[in-house]
């Protein structure tokens, strides 16, 4: 059932990505568009993700879990605070979002292994804004220095089914 | 002109010598003789000695100061850097000034959370994660620039670690992270304590499987209990330490006055184990309090001499 609903999860995110892609003249960051947009954003990744509005999306990356909501903010997986019940370090109410986003990742065939991303730091400049515009324009990803070379990468990815 | 020069650590664990660090007890004073004298205790059987970056969030002398006294006695230090209490522009600006006092080796750690320790109001920063942290470093190191891309003028000789934490979940997932690690710059590892030695060989299967022994040195966390009370402390209030039930009741059936005898006996079981490990390059022992004592751990456990 999970597993369906994760699938699922996949193809509306490949169908936003494919959507979005023609609207990329009139979304231009910092637009009036883009100020129109971020309340459709918001409503939609909060009530199904709790979204933090980090503005560089990796949802897909991280088991459709928003790695955000990890309260150190980590973006490459667990710290090492995670208690034996699977719950958070510091919330202790809360089950760790990395526990979820290991298990949603198992289960996800197309972006799981995605979750051996090396991801760069965030960007503090891009919170609260909108992450598809950011996305169209490559802002969530663009950077002066090269983050990790694509061959390291694929190489890390490649361990993800072994 | 920094000095390009293998940090001890490195030759030893590159020359396929049994390592062993340590980690120096922060002193809540200004008195450089205090960390001159915790570093004395450990010197002698150590390649490198820990300068913790205020550890369980409590306040105490930096680890930068604590490198900077230890390089000036000549003792090699384990710059520790926590991505709690400091953002990315102080933290690359602190690596250039610890390579400057002739630090070479850099462990970098996310850091417990401002709740676990003696301030809890703190702002948490964790603008890094360790991985950025480390994937800084070692674009500070390989390609010489910041992370802006701006030029660094001269060369930093830095000798790059990270922690690992086997024994708390996901378990299934640790090893592949540790992978994470290795791409983003980690050359040696210090687990978290070691006290589940099943778990533990589990885990190191793992990394076998991986091909990960082979691209990172990988040193167990180990450490005496003072006694069952501190081990019961260490259990609940620290994150991230796991004490099986059979060590717990062992301390509880010895006697208040031989515990911490009984303590330091596991921690040298544990360490002759962990030895035995394929792929356990060497062994990071975590004394806190009773720094006197790891000499007499090195020897029981036969690691002597060391030089
Ligand atoms: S336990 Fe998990 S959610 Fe909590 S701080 Fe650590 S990584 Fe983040």
């Amino acid at each position: 059932m999970k597993k369906f609903s994760l699938i699922f999860q996949e193809l509306i995110y490949d169908f936003v990505h494919w959507a979005i892609q023609p609207l990329k003249p009139l979304l231009k960051p910092n637009s009036r568009m883009e100020k129109i947009i971020i309340p459709l954003e918001k409503l939609a990744k909060e009530v199904a993700y709790n979204c933090q509005m980090c503005g560089q999306c990796i949802l897909h990356s991280t088991g459709m879990v928003c790695s955000m909501n990890c309260p150190k903010n980590l973006r490459n997986g667990p710290c090492g605070g995670v208690r034996l019940n699977g719950h958070c370090e510091v919330k202790p109410e809360m089950k760790c979002i990395w526990v979820r986003a290991y298990e949603g990742a198992s289960l996800m065939p197309k972006y799981g292994a995605e979750l051996l991303r090396v991801q760069p730091p965030v960007k503090r400049n891009l919170q609260d804004s909108s992450a598809w515009v950011n996305m169209l324009h490559g802002l969530d990803e663009s950077s002066k220095v090269e983050w990790l070379s694509a061959e390291e990468q694929e190489k890390l990815e490649d361990l993800w089914s072994k | 002109m920094v000095e390009k020069k293998m940090s001890q650590l490195e030759q030893v664990l590159r020359s396929g010598r049994f390592a062993i660090t340590s980690e120096l007890n922060p002193p809540d004073s200004a008195n450089a003789e205090d960390v001159n004298r915790a570093a004395m205790i450990l010197a002698g059987f150590c390649d490198g000695i820990n300068a913790v970056d205020a550890s369980g969030a409590n306040c105490h002398m930096s680890s930068m100061a604590i490198c900077a006294l230890l390089t000036r006695i000549g003792y090699e230090p384990v710059y520790q850097i926590s991505c709690r209490d400091r953002n990315r522009i102080a933290i690359q600006g602190d690596i250039l000034g610890a390579a400057a006092m002739g630090v070479q080796n850099l462990l970098c750690i996310t850091g417990d959370d401002v709740s676990s320790g003696d301030q809890p109001g703190a702002k948490p920063v964790f603008d890094f994660d360790s991985i950025q942290l480390l994937r800084t470093a070692r674009m500070m190191r390989d390609e010489r620039v910041f992370l802006s891309g701006r030029k660094i003028t001269s060369e930093i000789p830095l000798f790059l670690g990270a922690a690992a934490n086997p024994f708390v979940p996901p378990y299934d997932w640790r090893a592949q992270r540790l992978a994470k690690k290795i791409v983003a710059g980690a050359q040696f590892i210090q687990t978290q304590y070691c006290f589940d030695i099943p778990r533990f060989k589990e885990y190191m299967r793992q990394v076998r499987d991986l091909g990960l022994d082979k691209q990172v040195y990988i040193m167990v966390g180990v450490g005496p209990l003072r006694s069952y009370g501190a081990a019961n402390f260490m259990r609940t209030k620290v994150p991230g330490i796991v004490i099986p039930d059979e060590i717990m009741d062992r301390l509880k059936k010895t006697p208040k006055e031989r515990q911490q005898e009984e303590g330091k006996q596991i921690c040298v079981e544990i360490l002759e184990q962990v030895q035995e490990i394929e792929g356990v390059s060497g062994v990071h022992i975590m004394a806190y309090r009773q720094e006197e004592l790891v000499a007499e751990i090195v020897q029981e456990a036969g690691l002597l001499p060391r030089r």
